[in-house]
């Protein structure tokens, strides 16, 4: 027997056999994780509670065009060769509806409490290089500026993050061109990347290290580290490849976009005519920024009982493609689609990097995926690029 | 010169409000319960509300800045960002002008003396008072855009003698608009010029008739040396600043305060969004220089 390391720490690579995933699953489990995977449901890959590995998309991948979504066998039987679906980690650290103050009325005015964080730790499996960046990005919204989102810190400080290495790119991703991936970058606990019967295994962070150490891991072959870390380069190098290639006439075009000096390039043609163009096809359903794993717009709502005594302060997800957005006294600032269009791009590519010194773009395409009429932001740019002066 | 205004800036700071470690710091969503001090009617559809804070703790640390304004709540209802209107200098009586016109307006003129409400607050950036230092100061005000510069105006008259000339140019509709008429008076013998107009007369007015831009035409501006305040409708706001720019004043000294939906009045919720920043967090008041471009842009 040779002298085999029993603990492992960050910056370290390990190998794991596939089924030993649920291992990872059960060490997590047991320290008290709610664990979060992807699953399919109602034909889309979505992150939801899971408890054995056998529920993961095993062999599963995800065609994605302009408003288009399909899920398919693969002919490999790869564990994470889908791409990005619907949900995000948005979906679990800025939920869609959460309670930010409760009141009741007392018989001189109102007491009123911030609702405890009190749910497990969330350990959610599966994200993505571009995932991550998404999350930092939330964080610079929640977190990194004068105020700090209570619920959003208690979560995230909670989180346990296990990130996939990308095998495959959608059509819809553009990744190589914002600079989120296709590699697996920092930012999580453990990172996976998957090799024919077996995980190499990232160790990020001690915690990571410490469930690693419940598992029934090996040693790392040289030859297995180097074909692990040449996966997610040679995806990088072929979406750069595809950019030049031309597809048939039913291939969907490959995305990408050019990011440079975009800020002053959309908010210097604020009265271009492609906005008019674009909102003669936006429908302003709002998908975009739902799915967007970084628009944090909400909006509180007030829900009383029927006594009125007792109220709850509901945050709920808002949308810039609506007149309520910018609603005033005085009037609507926004009462066009064109007008919400256009805030929603710029901000997203332009003033985003004014507010929080990044781009509020990660490059995962689900805009393009799930917009029903397929408009897609990287057209729009080079639209608006390739007639600027 | 760099000493003298050195002094003047030492000496000033200490009766100016400076900005302070605030309520919101700790939790920003928590609102803090008050009462209703006194409610005096101004106008027709406009009252002004005297809050105390409940909590002493909470009142001793509440400090505003001129320009600053309170989320005020009324559960179930919702929330109001309205701009406090009292003097900096007396946090503890804090004064809101509100005009009832909406869910939470209308609510709240339901309520009487003494009843509790709830505020969020202080939150936004301020007059930058303190670095007109020198300098003629002028206010252009129209309607319900007055309260919001009256912080600025009891900053202004407690430091009097460390500024140039201080006006200000108010118009509202009509003159049964015109708020605060009963304080004019103590702002003129505290050293401040104030020109008023009216966009329509009535019988017995015998003042100026136009909007607030055509007040620049009856005084004489020293540009090189003059801060430009100004809040109201945003086309007024504009046209004023055109007026100012016109006659030299730098964009960079001209400040408005923009109104936009702010719900959240911390930078989560997005609603505020105006360009290169939230009008609730870096806003509401900025310089012409930054915001101009946007707010020139129709539906931005």
């Amino acid at each position: 027997m040779t002298d085999r390391r029993t603990t492992t720490a960050p910056g370290d690579a390990v190998a794991l056999a596939k089924t030993d995933l649920q291992q990872v699953l059960d060490a997590l489990r047991q320290a008290g994780y709610r664990t979060i995977g992807p699953r399919p449901s109602q034909g889309a890959i979505v992150f939801d509670d899971i408890e054995r590995v056998e529920q993961l998309p095993i062999g599963m991948i995800d065609e994605q065009d302009g408003g288009r979504y399909r899920l398919r066998e693969s002919d490999e039987a790869g564990w994470f060769d889908y791409v990005v679906g619907p949900h995000s980690l948005k979906n679990f650290l800025f939920p869609p509806r959460e309670c930010v103050q409760e009141l009741v009325q007392l018989d001189d005015g109102w007491e009123c409490r911030t609702p405890p964080e009190t749910g497990p730790p969330l350990a959610v499996i599966g994200v993505r290089g571009c995932d991550l960046h998404a999350l930092a990005v939330q964080d610079r919204t929640f977190l990194e500026g004068p105020y700090v989102d209570p619920g959003y810190q208690a979560r995230r400080e909670k989180l346990f993050l296990v990130a996939v290495n990308c095998r495959r790119a959608a059509a819809t991703c553009f990744c190589h061109s914002m600079q989120t991936g296709p590699a697996v970058r920092g930012g999580y606990d453990l990172a996976l990347t998957e090799l024919e019967d077996r995980f190499v295994v990232d160790i990020g962070t001690d915690r990571g290290a410490a469930v690693m150490d419940r598992v029934a891991w090996s040693e790392c072959a040289t030859e297995d580290l180097a074909q692990a870390r040449a996966l997610p380069a040679d995806l990088e190098r072929a979406m750069h490849a595809r950019e030049s290639e031309h597809g048939g006439p039913d291939e969907p075009r490959q995305r990408r976009m050019d990011p440079t000096g975009i800020r002053d390039l959309l908010l210097g043609n604020l009265e271009h005519p492609r906005w008019d163009d674009v909102a003669a096809r936006c429908l302003g359903c709002t998908n975009c920024t739902m799915v967007c794993p970084t628009c944090f717009c909400s909006t509180v709502e007030e829900v009383a009982d029927l006594s009125g005594e007792h109220v709850r302060r509901e945050r709920a997800w808002a949308s810039c493609f609506t007149e309520e957005h910018s609603y005033l006294a005085s009037g609507v600032v926004r009462p066009t689609i064109r007008s919400q269009y256009r805030q929603w791009l710029t901000h997203k590519l332009a003033s985003w990097i004014d507010q929080f010194g990044t781009s509020g773009c990660i490059g995962c395409g689900r805009c393009i995926t799930w917009c029903p009429v397929g408009i897609d932001l990287t057209e729009e740019v080079a639209a608006i690029r390739g007639d600027a002066p | 010169m760099t000493n003298v205004s050195t002094n003047v800036a030492a000496s000033a700071s200490a009766q100016m409000i400076a900005a302070a470690p605030t309520v919101p710091a700790n939790d920003p969503l928590r609102p803090h319960a008050a009462r209703i001090v006194s409610i005096r009617p101004e106008v027709a559809g406009i009252a002004t509300y005297e809050l105390e804070l409940d909590d002493p703790a909470t009142r001793d640390l509440y400090r505003f800045r001129p320009g600053q304004f309170n989320m005020l709540y009324l559960p179930g209802i919702g929330e109001a960002a309205i701009s406090i209107s009292s003097d900096p200098g007396a946090p503890e009586r804090l004064l809101h002008t509100v005009r009832a016109v909406g869910n939470v307006t209308q609510a709240l003129a339901r309520q009487r003396v003494n009843d509790r409400i709830l505020l969020r607050g202080p939150f936004g950036s301020a007059w930058p008072v303190e670095d007109g230092l020198g300098c003629d100061v002028i206010l252009a005000a129209g309607g319900l855009g007055l309260p919001p510069l009256r912080p600025a105006i009891h900053e202004l008259m407690r430091n009097r003698g460390d500024f140039g000339r201080v006006l200000l140019l108010y118009g509202a509709r009509k003159p049964a608009d015109l708020l605060y008429t009963d304080e004019y008076e103590t702002w003129r013998n505290a050293g401040i010029e104030i020109e008023v107009t009216v966009d329509l007369g009535d019988a017995n007015w015998t003042g100026h008739i136009g909007v607030v831009p055509t007040l620049f035409d009856r005084v004489a501006l020293d540009a090189g040396r003059t801060r430009l305040f100004t809040c109201g409708p945003e086309i007024m706001m504009r046209f004023v600043i055109y007026e100012a720019l016109d006659r030299g004043v730098a964009a960079e000294h001209a400040f408005l305060s923009i109104e936009r939906n702010m719900n959240c009045a911390v930078g989560f919720c997005g609603h505020c969004q105006l360009g290169p920043a939230f009008a609730c967090k870096e806003g509401p008041v900025f310089t012409w220089r930054r915001m101009g471009p946007f707010v020139e842009t129709e539906e931005f």
